[in-house]
C-alpha cells in the first residue's frame, strides 16, 4: 500500500472506531483512534500474516497489550480478511466474536488476551524466545500505551528482554508505546509522571526509536530500521494524540472509557469522510 | 516411614523429561537451587530462563512460550507465584487455556522458620477458583514424579503444590497415578479420611491407631483437587456414613470445601475438617508447627471419632 492509500485505510478504520462503539454505546474510542495509525502501518504493509490462515507459522505476531484499543485491532482484522467487516458492530454484544476487550479464544487473528494492563510485553518476549529457540524469522510486534508504563510488571519485563538470549538477544521484538499522554483521569504527566519516558527504556537496555504516531513515513522508517537494528529489543516510542482524527475527541479524555452519543458519532463519521 | 524431597524428585523429573521431549521448557524465578529446577538449568541452559525476581513477568514470559507450541514449567515458592501473580495466572494462563505446569515448592506451614510470609495456605483456594486450571497435590515422592510426568503430558494449566522438607513415602515403586482418580490408601467402615499432600501418611498413621480402638477408618488420597474425584467421595459417604477431610491449607476454599459441595449435593453425611481454619501460624520447626496449629496424625484421630459419633 502507498502511503496515500494507507492514510485512506486509516481514516476506515477510524470510522469503524466511531461506528463500532458508538453501537455498542460503550468501550474505548480514545485509545483506539491514537493507535490507528500504527495499526494501519503494521496490518497494511510491516507484518507478514496470512488472514486465510491465522495460524501461519511464519507470521509475524502481533500483540496488542492496551486491551481497551480493542476496537481499532477488530476494524484492522476484519479490514485485513480476518473476518466480515460486517461483524465490526457485534462488537461487546453477547455471543459476537468481538469481546470487550482481546480475548484470544473468540477472535481469529488475536495473539493474546488483554485487559488487565502491563502484562503483553511479558507474553511478546515468551513469543520472541520461542523463535529464537525454534530459529524461526519471524519478528514480534507489541503495543504498549504510555499509562500501562505505570505497570511494575511493564519494567520486569523491559529488564528481561534486554538480558535474555536464547541462541542470540532478542532483537526479534519490537515495542511500539502509543504515548498519547492521557489516560483514564487525566494528563498522564498528572496522574502519574512518566518522563523522560525515552531515557527510561535507553536506561533498561532498549534502542529507542522516537517518531511522531501519526506521520507514516515515520513509523514506516521504525519499522525497518528496527528489523536491522542486532543485538538488542527495539522500543518505538511514538507520540500520539488520543482521539486523533475527530477534533472534539482529540486530547479529550472523556473519550477514553466513553463510546459517542448518536449525534456525537454523526458529526465524528462527517469529519472522517 | 521413608522419606523423600519431592522437589528434588520434581528436579530430577524434569531432566528426564527434557531428555525425551525437547519442547519442555522451564522457568524460575532466581530460587532454582531450593526448587531443584537447576538441575534442568545445568543440563539444558538453552532451554532454562532464570527470570529472576520477576514472578509476574514470568508468568507472562511462560504464556507467550505457550502460546508458541512449548510445554512450560514455571516454578517457584508458592507464595511468589500463586499469591502474587494471581492476576497473571488468571489472564494470561487460564483464560486463554494455555498449557503452562505451574509447580510451586514451598507450601503450606511446613516451610517452617521462614515463618508467615513464606507460608501459602490460601493457594489451594485460588487455584481451585481458575477454570481450566488442573489442581494436583502429590503425597509423597514417588507421586510427585507420576504428577509432574502427567502435567508434561496433558494440555492445559497445572497447578502442582509441592513442599519444603522432605516427606514420608506412602507409595511403593512402581506404584501409577492416574489423573482426578483418587486412591484408596485403606480400606475401611467406620468412617473416611479423605486427605492430600503431606496429610496422607498423618491420615494413615491416624488409622492405624483407630484400628487399635477398634475403629475401622478409610484413607483416601485425594490428589487431583480438580477435578474432583465425585464417585470417590460418594462411594466414602455410601459405605463408611462419615467423612473427614485433612489438608494443609485454610478452611477455606481448598480439599475440605470442595468434598463438602459433593457430600452435600449428592450424598450428605456429617463432616469434620483437619486445616488451619482462618488463621496465619508463625515461624518453628515444620514438625512443631504443625502440632501447634493441629495438623497432626492425633488431630485426625480426635475429628474421626467426633465424626463417627454424629453418624
Amino acid at each position: 500500500m502507498s502511503t496515500t492509500e494507507l492514510k485512506e485505510m486509516a481514516k476506515r478504520l477510524r470510522r469503524h472506531v466511531i461506528t463500532m462503539t458508538a453501537t455498542a454505546g460503550s468501550g474505548h474510542p480514545g485509545g483506539s483512534l491514537s493507535a490507528a495509525d500504527i495499526i494501519t502501518a503494521l496490518y497494511f504493509k510491516v507484518l507478514r500474516h496470512n488472514p486465510e490462515n491465522p495460524q501461519w507459522s511464519d507470521r509475524d505476531r502481533f500483540i496488542l497489550s492496551k486491551g481497551h484499543a480493542a476496537p481499532i485491532l477488530y476494524a484492522a482484522l476484519a479490514e485485513a480478511g480476518y473476518f466480515p467487516v460486517a461483524e465490526l458492530t457485534t462488537l461487546r454484544k453477547l455471543d459476537s466474536r468481538l469481546q470487550g476487550h482481546t480475548d484470544r479464544r473468540f477472535t481469529p487473528g488475536v495473539e493474546m488476551s488483554a485487559g488487565s494492563l502491563g502484562m503483553g510485553l511479558s507474553f511478546a518476549i515468551g513469543i520472541a524466545l520461542a523463535a529464537k529457540l525454534d530459529s524461526k524469522t519471524y519478528r514480534t510486534y507489541v503495543l504498549l500505551s504510555d499509562g500501562e508504563c505505570e505497570e511494575g510488571q511493564t519494567w520486569e519485563a523491559a529488564l528481561s528482554a534486554a538480558h535474555f538470549k536464547a541462541h542470540s538477544k532478542l532483537d526479534n521484538l519490537t515495542a511500539v508505546v502509543d504515548c498519547n499522554g492521557m489516560q483514564l483521569s487525566g494528563w498522564t504527566r498528572d496522574v502519574m509522571n512518566l518522563e523522560p519516558l525515552t531515557r527510561k527504556w535507553q536506561a533498561f537496555g532498549w534502542h529507542i526509536i522516537d517518531i511522531d504516531g501519526h506521520d507514516f513515513d515515520q513509523i514506516l522508517s521504525a519499522c525497518q530500521r528496527a528489523e536491522k537494528i542486532k543485538g538488542k529489543p527495539i522500543v518505538i516510542i511514538a507520540r500520539t494524540i488520543k482521539g486523533k482524527g475527530v477534533s472534539f475527541m482529540e486530547n479529550n479524555v472523556t473519550f477514553h472509557g466513553n463510546a459517542p452519543t448518536p449525534e456525537e458519532a454523526k458529526k465524528a463519521l462527517k469529519e472522517l469522510e | 516411614m521413608m522419606e523423600a524431597s519431592t522437589r528434588e524428585t520434581y528436579g530430577k523429573t524434569l531432566v528426564e523429561l527434557g531428555r525425551e521431549n525437547p519442547n519442555i521448557v522451564v522457568l524460575d524465578a532466581d530460587v532454582s537451587p531450593s526448587t531443584m529446577t537447576n538441575f534442568f538449568a545445568r543440563e539444558f541452559p538453552e532451554r532454562f530462563f532464570n527470570c529472576g525476581l520477576e514472578e509476574q513477568n514470568m508468568i507472562g514470559i511462560a504464556a507467550g512460550l505457550a502460546a508458541s507450541g512449548k510445554i512450560v514449567f514455571a516454578t517457584t515458592f508458592v507464595v511468589f507465584v500463586v499469591c502474587r501473580c494471581f492476576d497473571q495466572l488468571r489472564l494470561c494462563i487460564s483464560q486463554p487455556n494455555l498449557n503452562v505446569k505451574i509447580v510451586a515448592t514451598h507450601s503450606g506451614i511446613s516451610v517452617g522458620e521462614d515463618g508467615t510470609s513464606h507460608q501459602a495456605i490460601e493457594d489451594l483456594a485460588l487455584c481451585c477458583a481458575l477454570p481450566s486450571f488442573t489442581v494436583v497435590v502429590p503425597a509423597d515422592a514417588i507421586e510427585t514424579a507420576e504428577v509432574v510426568r502427567a502435567a508434561a503430558s496433558d494440555y492445559g494449566p497445572f497447578y502442582v503444590r509441592l513442599s519444603r522438607p522432605k516427606t514420608p513415602i506412602v507409595y511403593p515403586e512402581g506404584y501409577h497415578f492416574t489423573l482426578g482418580k483418587a486412591v484408596t490408601m485403606r480400606q475401611g467402615k467406620d468412617a473416611t479420611v479423605i486427605a492430600a499432600g503431606i496429610m496422607v501418611a498423618r491420615a494413615l498413621e491416624a488409622a492405624d491407631i483407630l484400628a487399635r480402638q477398634g475403629i475401622d477408618c478409610r484413607v483416601i488420597n485425594m490428589h487431583t483437587l480438580k477435578p474432583l474425584d465425585e464417585t470417590a467421595i460418594v462411594k466414602a459417604a455410601s459405605e463408611t456414613g462419615a467423612i473427614v477431610v485433612a489438608e494443609e491449607h485454610l478452611a477455606q476454599g481448598g480439599l475440605g470445601s470442595r468434598v463438602a459441595q459433593t457430600v452435600a449435593k449428592k450424598k450428605p453425611a456429617p463432616m469434620e475438617f483437619v486445616n488451619l481454619d482462618d488463621r496465619y501460624a508463625s515461624s518453628g520447626k515444620a514438625e512443631e508447627l504443625l502440632q501447634r496449629y493441629g495438623l497432626t496424625a492425633r488431630d485426625i484421630e480426635e475429628s474421626v471419632k467426633s465424626v463417627v459419633k454424629r453418624k
